[in-house]
């Protein structure tokens, strides 16, 4: 199911303050739709909170001002009369610890269509099944839908959350640094399902990893907050290969091969 | 310079070591005793009760007090029945926590997951000091302002009703409700709310259908808890429940509840005598019912504390 190709961001001159303090400034790029592009970067560097703002989570957080524009296929989600309720139905977000509900395996994937108006039984169990189709779970858990979110393991978790992610068709999938709490093999099968899911939705992924965003990303940008005082920037943006062997700026080669951060 | 304050320093050492391990032993002990004291306490509570009980429980049966239908604990063919103030007792509890259990989760709800800073610790304050507030106050604000008014709105011969009582033992135990009830919402972890607002979720559609399933159990635990206060509530009653000792049909009755009844009865009764041993059975059901209601909240609380420290 390719969809038409929506779901891109435009990001011109982000900044993000916290009360008086600017904790990202400066951010200008693009993320292509139906591609996989990774923010890295040190610790403290801006990545989650630049991702927070492409579904407005920082709305949540009392005294957070963004600036500059982010324009969701040429639309400006901070206009307005968009309502960030409405635009994270289109942004949906995976977090860092899986997070459940604790309700079934089925009601955790129905929760999202089921409070946007989906009421018939054969509707919700197809959307549930076809969400964890996508997230790679079915298989696992097609027979024990019933069974309680709280048993599945960390990985199985986490690959629930992105399946009830999933099940409000989202365009775009935010993703801060989804596999940083699972052993390898589960973090082997949350890069798998990645890969599976670029064809149909546009994914962001903060990671700390960087030969995860090198695996997985097609587009990385790399930010980095050079002093305490100063807020975070983005120091170079571009194609994942181009930047990975050949990288334009001093920084991000110094990042990259190791030598900080 | 090197050897001497090595050796002063060992031998101070073990000396200390000494003292700090009879400390710890003397505080670990006290301790301890206090655990035990508080439990002698509740066994010396409950058998005290039924060494004064003995007489009522042989003479008449704890079968025959539970099942009797009246009460004329008087008369030259004394009738010791329990049933018209249990079901007194009923009325008021049903009223109190009909009242309190929708108005104190709504507070919770409020307070824990839509006032902000300066509002929520005010309206904790209130809460807390609604708490602290003696029970013949509430009782003297009943006969003042709802006795009346009961009377009138509902046409009865007396305001003087389980429906009165029960209405101002509500307000008595919101406190109980909406303190419990908030710390089990605020044990619902952030990135449950967090995960729901990604979602595509109001901030009520998250409350609704994830927040408080969430603190469901925490939640079942203070309404219990309300209802064991609502139970043993003593003053209020005696004060607007009418004292009447008849089975009530419905809530707008003059009703007469346990409590009621021992403070009312203990000091016309011979001491020893049979109705006396009564009123100590009385007591005893009491003491037994929230015993259980209460620890059944506990057991509850405590399920819930393991589920979320995972």
């Amino acid at each position: 199911m390719v969809k038409d190709q929506t779901g891109s961001f435009e990001l011109e001159n982000v900044s993000v303050t916290y009360g008086k303090e600017t904790a990202v400034a400066g951010v200008s790029m693009s993320v292509p739709s139906q591609a996989v592009t990774a923010l890295i970067g040190p610790s403290g560097c801006g990545k989650s909170t630049l991702l927070r703002c492409l579904n407005r989570m920082n709305d949540e957080i009392g005294g957070v001002t963004v600036g500059g524009a982010i324009l969701l296929d040429g639309a400006d989600i901070n206009a307005r009369n968009v309502d960030p309720v409405e635009l994270r139905i289109r942004v949906g977000q995976v977090f860092q610890k899986p997070n459940p509900f604790p309700m079934s395996v089925y009601d955790n994937v129905a929760y999202g269509p089921k409070t946007h108006g989906v009421r018939t039984r054969s509707d919700l169990d197809a959307i549930v099944e076809e969400s964890l189709v996508r997230a790679a779970l079915w298989n696992e858990v097609k027979g024990s839908l019933k069974k309680h979110a709280f048993e599945l393991s960390g990985g199985q978790q986490q690959r629930l959350c992105i399946a009830r992610a999933l099940a409000t068709e989202p365009e775009v999938l935010l993703m801060d640094e989804p596999a940083s709490a699972l052993d390898p093999i589960s973090t082997q099968q949350i890069e798998d399902t990645i890969a599976e899911l670029k064809d149909t939705v546009t994914i962001v992924i903060v990671t700390h990893n960087m030969q995860q965003a090198a695996r997985i990303s097609d587009r990385t940008a790399f930010m980095l907050r050079e002093s305490m005082e100063a807020p975070a920037t983005l120091i170079e943006v571009g194609d994942t290969r181009t930047m990975f062997t050949n990288p334009s700026d001093k920084r991000t080669e110094a990042y990259i091969t190791g030598r900080f951060g | 310079m090197s050897i001497e304050p090595l050796m002063t320093a060992r031998g101070r050492t073990g000396r200390a070591a000494a003292i700090r391990r009879t400390a710890e032993a003397v505080t670990s002990g006290l301790i301890r005793a206090s655990g035990w004291v508080s439990i002698l306490i509740l066994a010396a509570i409950a058998s005290f009760l039924f060494l004064n009980a003995s007489r009522a429980l042989q003479e008449v049966g704890l079968l025959t007090m539970l099942t009797g239908d009246s009460w004329y604990p008087t008369s030259n063919d004394a009738q010791f029945g329990f049933i018209p103030m249990m079901v007194g007792t009923a009325w008021v509890t049903v009223t109190a926590l009909v009242t309190a259990v929708p108005l104190g989760v709504a507070s919770a709800v409020y307070i824990s997951e839509f006032a902000d800073g300066r509002i929520k610790e005010v309206s904790k304050s209130i809460i807390e000091v609604m708490a602290a507030i003696p029970s013949v106050v509430y009782g003297l604000l009943g006969i003042a302002l709802l006795v009346p008014n009961v009377k009138s709105v509902f046409g009865l011969d007396t305001g003087l009703t389980a429906f009165t009582a029960g209405l101002v033992v509500g307000i008595m135990v919101l406190p109980t409700i909406v303190s419990i009830s908030e710390d089990a919402l605020h044990a619902v972890p952030d990135a449950l709310r967090q995960g729901s607002a990604a979602l595509g979720n109001t901030r009520w559609q998250t409350v609704w259908k994830v927040v408080l399933p969430s603190a469901s159990s925490g939640i079942f635990a203070a309404v219990m808890l309300g209802m064991g206060r609502a139970i043993g509530e003593t003053m209020v009653v005696l004060m607007l429940a009418g004292n009447a000792g008849i089975i009530p049909g419905n809530p707008f009755e003059s009703v007469r509840t346990m409590p009621g009844t021992i403070a009312a009865e203990m000091g016309e009764v011979v001491r020893g005598g049979l109705h006396y041993s009564v009123l100590f059975v009385t007591g005893l059901v009491l003491f037994a019912v929230t015993f259980a209601i209460n620890l059944a909240a506990d057991l509850v609380l405590e399920r819930q504390r393991k589920r979320w420290s995972r």
